[in-house]
């Protein structure tokens, strides 16, 4: 029976460890060994050692597209994470028609990236789109959206928001979570609403919001859809995300090389980020486990 | 399976001490339906302002303020919009790259989280770390070597590049989908493969016969996220598939909206088509859809 487990344990996990050793370690490698290489497609690579490591360092495109990446993870995580966060406590209150609710908030997160690309090009359109519409009809001025340098990245941040879906389901299954003794305890200390929330909702959904958190934090990064169709990463370059810039040294200038040495920028940067996200997580994400008295 | 707690209703009625709380909870219910109809105009509203102007005639659409509703109805934006380009094609495509992914990530996903979770073999617990490791890695990073494999293959053009991952488990992302179905494998009482393995039963047997029927759920919450994922990749595509008769609708919608850049009416009328599908999908599997995500969030 050993034998015979050990047999056909190995063989049902062969096709992951396959898939795992020639999609993702094989590639990794390869692309380790590439970004030391100057090299275009249909042409063989030579070996450069980390020159295209100290170019990158005088590219100024490079810290560019670092900059506008940053400008967004850090304007569209923290707001989707506070919109789906109080979505969800709202929901969480006992409403009537919570699967209807439910399906509304999720409903953006259903469409298709590149069919929500194309509506939202409308939605902003400066003429003749919805937002402007209504801001006109309010008597307010309207913007150019995604057709301006200052407001391009803030314009793709509001339409990121929309997407909230997905982590306020989770914030809302997080906050069902929450034991109901710990509520009652705050009631009969007599705490108010803001006590329940500070003293026992907050810190009882730190891991889920550290969660949320982490994997907002890697999605967004990588975020290049927008850049691709929307505005070709600029008006004046403004919306040159990290990963488009790499696609297109890749795959429009042919640089394969030095777009496997971005590759791996990234990799390191999201790297040192998560790590800086897991130690800083200690001072303020509650575990019942561990962090027992 | 998901950690949900039902709240208790008795206790939290209890929780009420005075008369006087009675008035402040009902402004406070009110308010609550008032924020939450607040919250969802802006959600609904780009939905709205796709179908108005997937049914309005251009004229109607460039007016100040603007209409809301179209007069007449411009059904034709959908039959103009969805021939002149083979919409109805690139329909078929991704519905083959999408069935063929979902069987083989099912498959191989459920078959390597029996392993890892139901049969003992030295090393597994390594080997499936070292498979979770991989869901660090940014897809930017694998994304050109891989590139160069399958052009190294001749198979650009072909559909291979994005069906035989999945095939492999999924590869890359499909490890969160054995993950998954490992914690959905540990609920079964293993009882069920003991008394099968005294009656003689081989491992298949007991994966294909025991375990397989009793995890529905999580395989209707893998089937349906890679459906989607797949569904919805653009990336993949692109790269991928270049002549037009291979396209999926992603990239059917993406090389549209280049043509037709200031076409409003037949864009959103091809939009709308392309949403459609996944949005009735939904309303058919809705409780999968939630459990699904709460189960991706909950077990981590």
């Amino acid at each position: 029976m050993r034998r015979l487990e050990t047999r056909w344990g190995i063989l049902m996990a062969l096709p992951a460890i396959l898939g795992f050793v020639i999609f993702t370690i094989g590639p990794m490698v390869a692309s380790a060994f590439f970004s030391l290489t100057d090299w275009t497609i249909g042409g063989s690579p030579s070996f450069t050692g980390l020159d295209n490591y100290t170019t990158m360092v005088h590219d100024e495109l490079f810290w560019k597209s670092l900059g506008t990446t940053t400008y967004y993870t850090l304007g569209a995580v923290p707001l989707v994470l506070i919109v789906s966060f109080a979505v969800a406590m709202l929901l969480n209150e006992k409403v009537r028609g919570l699967a209807v609710w439910r399906t509304i908030f999720y409903l953006p997160t259903l469409v298709p990236a590149i069919a929500n690309v194309v509506l939202w090009i409308w939605i902003f359109n400066p003429d003749f789109g919805l937002l402007n519409s209504l801001l006109r009809q309010g008597g307010l001025p309207g913007s150019q959206w995604i057709y301006a340098e200052s407001t391009a990245i803030p314009s793709l941040i509001i339409m990121s928001t929309w997407g909230f879906g997905n982590t306020m389901v989770i914030f809302l299954a997080g906050l069902q979570g929450v034991p109901r003794h710990l509520y009652e305890a705050v009631s009969i200390d007599g705490g108010g609403a803001w006590r329940r929330f500070w003293h026992v909702t907050l810190p009882m959904m730190t891991p889920t919001i550290f969660y949320n958190l982490v994997v907002g934090v890697v999605g967004t990064f990588q975020v290049f859809n927008q850049a691709y169709v929307m505005t070709e990463g600029g008006p004046n370059h403004a919306t040159l995300f990290y990963v488009y810039y790499l696609f297109r040294k890749a795959f429009t200038e042919s640089e394969m090389g030095y777009a496997s040495a971005l590759a791996w920028t990234l990799f390191m940067i999201i790297m040192v980020v998560t790590f800086l996200m897991f130690r800083n997580a200690r001072r303020w994400v509650y575990y019942e486990m561990a962090g027992a008295r | 399976m998901t950690a949900v707690a039902t709240p208790d209703k008795t206790a939290r009625r209890g929780v009420a001490p005075t008369q006087g709380l009675r008035r402040p909870r009902r402004y406070g219910r009110i308010l609550l339906y008032v924020a939450l109809l607040a919250g969802s105009i802006p959600t609904l509203l780009p939905f709205v302002w796709l179908v108005r102007s997937a049914l309005m005639q251009d004229a109607q659409m460039f007016v100040s303020p603007p209409q809301w509703l179209p007069s007449p109805f411009q059904w034709s934006n959908f039959s103009e919009a969805l021939t002149t380009q083979p919409f109805g094609r690139y329909f078929l495509n991704t519905l083959v790259i999408a069935v063929i992914s979902v069987l083989g990530t099912v498959l191989t996903c459920s078959v390597a989280a029996f392993s890892f979770s139901r049969l003992r073999w030295r090393g597994r617990n390594v080997v499936f770390a070292l498979l979770l490791s991989g869901v660090m890695l940014p897809y930017a990073v694998t994304l050109i070597p891989t590139f160069v494999m399958w052009q190294q293959l001749d198979a650009i053009d072909t559909i291979a590049p994005l069906t035989v991952p999945s095939w492999f488990a999924g590869a890359g992302g499909g490890v969160f989908n054995i993950f998954l179905l490992r914690q959905f494998f540990l609920t079964i009482p293993f009882e069920l493969d003991e008394a099968a393995y005294i009656d003689g039963a081989s491992p298949w047997r007991v994966f294909w016969t025991i375990v397989m029927p009793l995890s529905k759920p999580a395989i209707i919450v893998v089937t349906i996220f890679t459906f989607i994922g797949t569904w919805n990749d653009f990336l993949g595509p692109l790269l991928y598939l270049q002549s037009e008769e291979n396209y999926t609708l992603s990239l059917g919608l993406a090389s549209f909206q280049s043509m037709y850049l200031t076409q409003w009416g037949y864009l959103m009328a091809a939009s709308a088509a392309v949403i459609a599908p996944i949005i009735a999908l939904f309303f058919f599997l809705q409780r999968y859809f939630i459990e699904g995500v709460t189960l991706t969030g909950i077990k981590n």
